[in-house]
């Protein structure tokens, strides 16, 4: 018989959460709530006696100070009642740790079959309260129909004796496991069963699968095996590693570009190959400090002459568009499971989130999943408790707003981790197999998570099916592994390790074969979440938190003590070899056979239309704006824009210090409430040395051309670390491409062509920037298909595409951590510099977007030029000669002069007509221009001679001092004041936008 | 005394082992991480070391209250061993995570030396959310604190979403009789917070940051005076830096800073008391 404990916060004490949800309700929809009070529920599926279940009630579950509980159902009053629990199979992390916990006080052993499941009784008070607004509070604000059930029930209906009653979502599947074998008489037939299963099998691929099939020699070998046809897992393991994701197809694929403006045509063979390896392996061989590229889990760097930093980002955009939550913490500790799995293994040192979401404040027709604010809300949250809860410092990000993301949301996440240079004296970016090697799977369980989401969601939620395709991370249990691994590491146990994460095993284990050219796996090793699972859902399933490592036979015993210790769940599922093949068996019968170098032979190229048009040939123009009269309110309400604003509320959420490395935080300035350039560290607590973080996202300016964008991206992630005190040439690079989808369609894609040479461009502009900025890139992935089609006013479906965006993120070496510097003005009597040349480049810009423009003069990034500018603020800052350093972005000199007059709490006093210009620019135009390669820089008088010197022949000037007054006063030459404001009024008006949000 | 020796715990998701280690061994100690099994199977004995540190982190991803299983699972597997460790005089830090632990095991407050009562709680910050700041405290001259002696105000950053001290009246007048109450949020100028958010973060009682035992000895806090182990720590270090620099005052490089003296105030309570 199952129990249920119901726990409540005491009722003089304050609810939070409940709180949290009636200032919601009162924000979000408008309704007035009274009180809400939470009650947690702990439903135990165990046969537990009833004195047991009371020393777990009071001694687990009951703080006595803050906390009552009951059996029988609390007495809380309340108008209505929601009740959220999980749906069958959806990871609840709280109820695993709670069966954990009882095993431990009372000394018992649960079996596979007992559960614990948590869920929430929401009380809620509120005069006039409708059924259907209780109903949008449940489904818009407490759970979500993928992963939660949720049932309301009124003051009247409610039995308090009875309760919910006992909600079990136990996943029962009656279903024995079965390899079916698929028939390939015909390319029609195998194209027909894949859109069936859902193989998603790529149609130019079917013939090389089938003749590979029918090949006779190929057919002996496996009736030897008792096979025919190919099986199941087979072609899964077939489709996922020739899946983008895996493959990355688009990127390897050949493009027909053509530049209709000039007629001119050219074939790109493999933007990966021309544009990311070649520069990679060039700066490769100039870099000595560039450990290993292009091939691991993670870039390796040299951090000093002990120990390489590791690097790598990727986003997790559908699953957090699905379920914001879970998409979101899912990506955040899947992108850890990366460095970890880097080399022998790297240490977790730090994350970084980048959210691309619609308007926060949206109203308009279109309908998706959830509401920009809603998935904000959860993958903001999802990020907090997966970085949070994994001991990992999360001091950067970024956040971007434009409705483009309303079809599809942008979820970056990016990890950092470290690793002695040698372990055991053996390299430790290097790792191999060995014929013989033991093939472990360690971590978590394996459920039907993260199979096909279609196949999933067409089981439509029955009571005990698992809507396992949206997931939910656990960082604890992860947590347990990290720690564990390293250990295993550092005694030299092992041999090689890498993450499971899309494609589980099958990519795991498919690409760690090719090291001993083959392996042998026993797929009822593998332990299972619960039983009914079929072999190829085993062989695929994308359940979270498993590495899979490689060890010698010998340390099989080690091992499996360290694990013991950790409390890590470790399993050995068969034996790595060198037959050639990849060959699986269950309960001794062979389920697949398949030669490893079958994936190498000869699939199609995929191949992209791409043309190009330039953006004045295509329309765009500047706006015709004149001159604002009322620049004080101008710059105001610039402040106040959701891109540019301040957004406090999420920094302060992310544990950005634990690990107790932090330098350079993600807040800065007087009052610390000012973002940061870059992040820097101290991972090596030993060392004075840092190493600094910065990313950049721009994808305004893909509307007029997606070069640009690119080199402006770069550009900004590049000045972000050095303002802060970077060594320029120490910096590496991280590229994250998100793109719509490029293959032309006439009716589902008619601009596909230009995406396609958005693309292209956006590579070569990625290239030259690289090899101009001498930037290798240490990691990069790239993620297509960012467009949703969305329901409207009319039940018509509108296709939305997200702008052609590339996160850049950069790494770069900080000599002397004492040498960094911040962006906030620091004393007064400082003069003020501004660095690089200002143009009239506003076409992607803050302003015209503000004032509903987009113009054509994007701007341009002189690579050649504008690092010597760079060197020269190095050289000033490591002769400690700068006071602060600032890179001027988004928004320009208005804002980001603001910004440093508010990060100091200081006034300044600027003369606009004395900001080293390309050409004459009107006051607007000087004031929002977004050129690329500037700074503005303070340093003390008797500084500013040598600091000039740094600067010989380069464009900087003087452009006004710091004052003790307060007042951000900005003239142009001898004119009259443009802008003249108290530093507290920008504040607040910067942080009028987002400031209440906590 | 010539080796203070320090047990870090680790495991099951706690995760600021490694610079609490650093600052202990900063502060002059000797500093093991140990597994919270490995003292459980035996294989570390508690008998050689002189400090016990409760760190920071997510036990058990603190999914039914912060600290609330590591608690159980010390005190049923470690029980008498612990209570041993605090009447032979040693010391315990508990922060954050470990200060949750502390009183959930009922080693802190420890009010007439009950040191099996949870009569104190850490619950859920007001705010509604995890937090990261830096905060101003003020410390209890008058406290018996043997980890705050000669420390009177100090900033040191939070970072957690329970951290709101909880008692009933009597207990609290109790432990303000006592001088139980070590730390409490402040002002820039060392003035109460008075409940202000975010000066007092989580919305504590009294202010309450930090607590110790009657003794002294055990010491639970929610700020971490591990993440202050280098001047440039400090959120404020790059102006304090300029100011130094127009001075012609050096840097305060390699120097000692409010965090670590929490841990060389223990190292000290054995060399020089022993």
């Amino acid at each position: 018989m199952p129990y249920r404990i119901e726990i409540a916060l005491k009722p003089e004490l304050m609810d939070a959460e409940g709180e949290s949800l009636r200032k919601k309700a009162g924000d979000y929809f408008g309704l007035q709530l009274g009180q809400v009070r939470t009650i947690s529920i702990v439903t135990i599926d165990a046969p537990l006696t009833a004195q047991q279940v009371k020393r777990v009630q009071d001694e687990i579950f009951t703080n006595p100070v803050t906390q009552w509980s009951s059996l029988e159902p609390l007495p809380v009053d309340f108008d209505w009642c929601i009740w959220v629990g999980y749906r069958p199979g959806v990871k609840d992390n709280a109820g695993d740790t709670a069966l954990e916990a009882m095993a431990d006080l009372l000394q018992l052993n649960f079996s596979d079959d007992d559960a614990v499941y948590t869920s929430k009784r929401y009380c809620i008070r509120g005069q006039g309260l409708a059924a259907g607004q209780v109903e949008m509070l449940a489904s818009e604000l407490l759970a979500n129909d993928i992963i939660q059930q949720w049932r309301i029930y009124g003051r009247e209906k409610w039995d308090p004796a009875e309760g919910i009653g006992y909600i079990l979502p136990k996943v029962r599947l009656d279903h024995r496991p079965t390899v079916t074998t698929i028939p390939i008489d015909s390319d029609r037939t195998l194209e027909r069963i894949s859109a069936e299963r859902n193989l998603a099998l790529n149609p130019a691929d079917i013939p090389i699968i089938r003749a590979y099939f029918m090949d006779p020699e190929v057919q002996a070998r496996r009736r030897e095996k008792g096979l025919s046809d190919p099986t199941d897992v087979e072609l899964e393991y077939i489709s996922q590693a020739r899946s983008d994701h895996c493959n990355h197809n688009t990127f390897r694929g050949k493009f027909y570009y053509r530049n209709l403006a000039t007629g001119r045509q050219e074939v790109v063979d493999s933007l990966f190959r021309t544009c990311i390896e070649a520069p990679t392996l060039e700066l490769k061989q100039r870099k000595p400090w560039v450990v290993s590229v292009l091939w691991d889990n993670a870039g390796a760097a040299v951090f000093d002459e002990k120990n390489y930093y590791v690097i790598t980002g990727e986003t997790h955009n559908s699953p957090s568009n699905m379920e914001a939550y879970g998409g979101a913490i899912t990506g955040i500790v899947g992108i850890y499971r990366d460095p970890m799995g880097t080399g022998k293994g790297a240490r977790l040192i730090m994350g970084s989130y980048g959210f691309c979401v619609g308007p926060r404040d949206y109203r308009g027709p279109l309908k998706p999943k959830l509401h920009p604010r809603r998935l904000l809300d959860g993958v903001i949250e999802g990020v907090r408790d997966g970085g949070n809860k994994s001991g990992i410092p999360t001091p950067f990000g970024n956040v971007l707003f434009h409705p483009g993301y309303m079809g599809k949301c942008l979820v970056f996440v990016t990890a950092l981790g470290i690793m002695p240079s040698r372990i055991k004296g053996e390299p430790a970016e290097e790792k191999t197999i060995l014929p013989g090697d033991l093939v472990i799977m360690c971590g978590g369980r394996v459920g039907k998570d993260g199979i096909h989401g279609v196949t999933a969601s067409s089981e439509s939620f029955s009571e005990h099916t698992p809507a396992g395709h949206v997931q939910i991370g656990d960082p604890y249990t992860q947590k347990k592994m990290h720690d564990f691994l390293l250990e295993a590491r550092d005694e030299g146990l092992i041999r090689f390790i890498t993450d499971n994460g899309g494609g589980g095993l099958s990519s795991s284990v498919g690409e760690s074969a090719r090291f001993s050219n083959g392996c042998h796996i026993e797929l009822d090793k593998v332990p299972l979440k619960y039983q009914g699972l079929d072999q190829w859902e085993i062989w695929v399933s994308e359940s979270q938190e498993r590495m899979t490592v490689a060890i010698a036979p010998e340390n099989r015993d080690r091992f499996f003590q360290l694990a013991a210790k950790h409390a890590v769940e470790a399993t050995v599922i068969g034996t790595y070899n060198d037959s050639g093949k990849l060959h699986i068996t269950y309960e001794g019968k062979t389920c697949a056979y398949v030669d490893l170098d079958l994936l190498t032979a000869g699939f199609p190229q995929w191949e992209f239309e791409a043309c190009w048009m330039p953006p004045e040939r295509r329309g765009l123009t500047e706006p015709v704006i004149s001159r604002p009269q009322d620049f004080n309110r101008l710059l105001l309400d610039i402040l106040a824009a959701p891109n540019i604003c301040s957004k406090q509320w999420i920094s302060r959420q992310y544990d950005h210090e634990v690990q107790g490395t932090s330098v350079i935080k993600p807040l800065v300035g007087a009052e610390r409430d000012l973002p940061s350039d870059a992040a820097v560290l101290r991972p090596v607590l030993e060392s004075e040395k840092g190493l600094a973080f910065a990313q950049a996202l721009l994808p305004h300016y893909s509307k007029i051309d997606a070069f640009h964008m690119t080199t402006c991206v770069i550009d900004e992630a590049v000045r972000r670390v050095i303002a802060v005190g970077a060594d320029p040439d120490r910096i590496g690079g991280v590229d994250n491409f998100c793109w719509p989808t490029i293959q032309y369609h006439p009716e589902k894609n008619p601009d596909g062509k230009f995406k396609a040479a958005q693309l292209v461009r956006s590579c070569r502009a990625l290239r030259q920037m690289c090899l101009d900025y001498a930037i290798p890139l240490l990691s990069g992935k790239d993620s297509m298909y960012v467009d949703g089609h969305l329901p409207a006013t009319y039940g018509e479906r509108h296709k939305v595409s997200a702008l052609e965006t590339l996160q850049f993120s950069t790494t770069g070496i900080v000599e002397r951590v004492d040498l960094c510097v911040t962006m906030d003005a620091k004393l007064p009597g400082d003069k003020v510099y501004v660095l690089g040349l200002t143009a009239d480049e506003l076409g992607g810009s803050e302003y015209y977007d503000f004032m509903g423009y987009t113009g054509l003069n994007v701007p341009r990034v002189d690579a050649a030029a504008f690092m010597k500018l760079y060197r020269g603020l190095h050289t000033a800052i490591g002769r400690r000669l700068v006071a602060s350093a600032h890179g001027v972005y988004r928004g320009g000199l208005g804002v980001h002069l603001a910004q440093v007059a508010m990060g100091g709490d200081l006034g300044l006093k600027i003369d606009l007509g004395k900001v080293p210009c390309r050409q004459k620019l009107r006051e607007d135009k000087l004031l929002f221009s977004e050129s690329a390669g500037r700074f503005i820089v303070t340093v003390a008088p008797e500084a500013a001679a040598d600091f000039e010197a740094c600067f010989d022949g380069l464009p900087l000037a003087c452009v006004g001092e710091v004052t003790a007054g307060s007042r951000l006063e900005i003239s142009v030459s001898e004119g009259s004041l443009l802008i003249d404001l108290e530093v507290e009024r920008l504040k607040e008006a910067w942080k009028s936008t987002f400031g209440h949000l906590i | 005394m010539e080796q203070v020796n320090a047990l870090v715990l680790t495991g099951y998701g706690l995760n600021c082992d490694n610079e609490t280690a650093y600052a202990l061994q900063r502060a002059g100690a000797r500093a093991d991480k140990v597994h919270i099994n490995s003292l459980i199977d035996g294989s570390v004995s508690l008998e050689k070391y002189h400090l016990l540190a409760f760190i920071g982190g997510f036990s058990w991803g603190d999914d039914h209250g912060a600290g609330v299983i590591q608690a159980v699972r010390m005190k049923t597997n470690l029980g008498r061993q612990l209570l041993d460790f605090v009447s032979r005089g040693k010391l315990i830090i508990g922060i954050c995570n470990g200060f949750q632990c502390l009183v959930n095991l009922g080693l802190l407050p420890a009010i007439d030396k009950d040191y099996r009562r949870r009569s104190v709680a850490l619950t859920y910050n007001d705010c509604g959310n995890f937090r990261d700041d830096w905060v101003h405290l003020k410390v209890d001259p008058q406290s018996p604190c043997v980890f705050t002696k000669g420390l009177e105000h100090m900033e040191l950053p939070i970072r957690h979403g329970e951290g709101k001290f909880v008692t009933q009246t009597e207990i609290l007048e109790k432990l303000v009789a006592a001088d139980q109450v070590v730390m409490r949020y402040a002002m820039a100028d060392g003035s109460p917070a008075g409940g202000r958010f975010p000066f007092n973060p989580n919305g504590s009682l009294d202010d309450i940051a930090g607590i110790c035992d009657p003794t002294g000895r055990v010491f639970g806090l929610m700020p971490h005076p591990e993440a202050y182990n280098h001047w440039t720590n400090h959120p404020d270090w790059t102006r304090l830096k300029e100011v130094l620099k127009r001075e012609g005052k050096p840097l305060p490089a390699g120097q000692s800073t409010p965090g670590l003296k929490i841990f060389q105030n223990a190292v000290n309570y054995f060399k020089d008391g022993l």
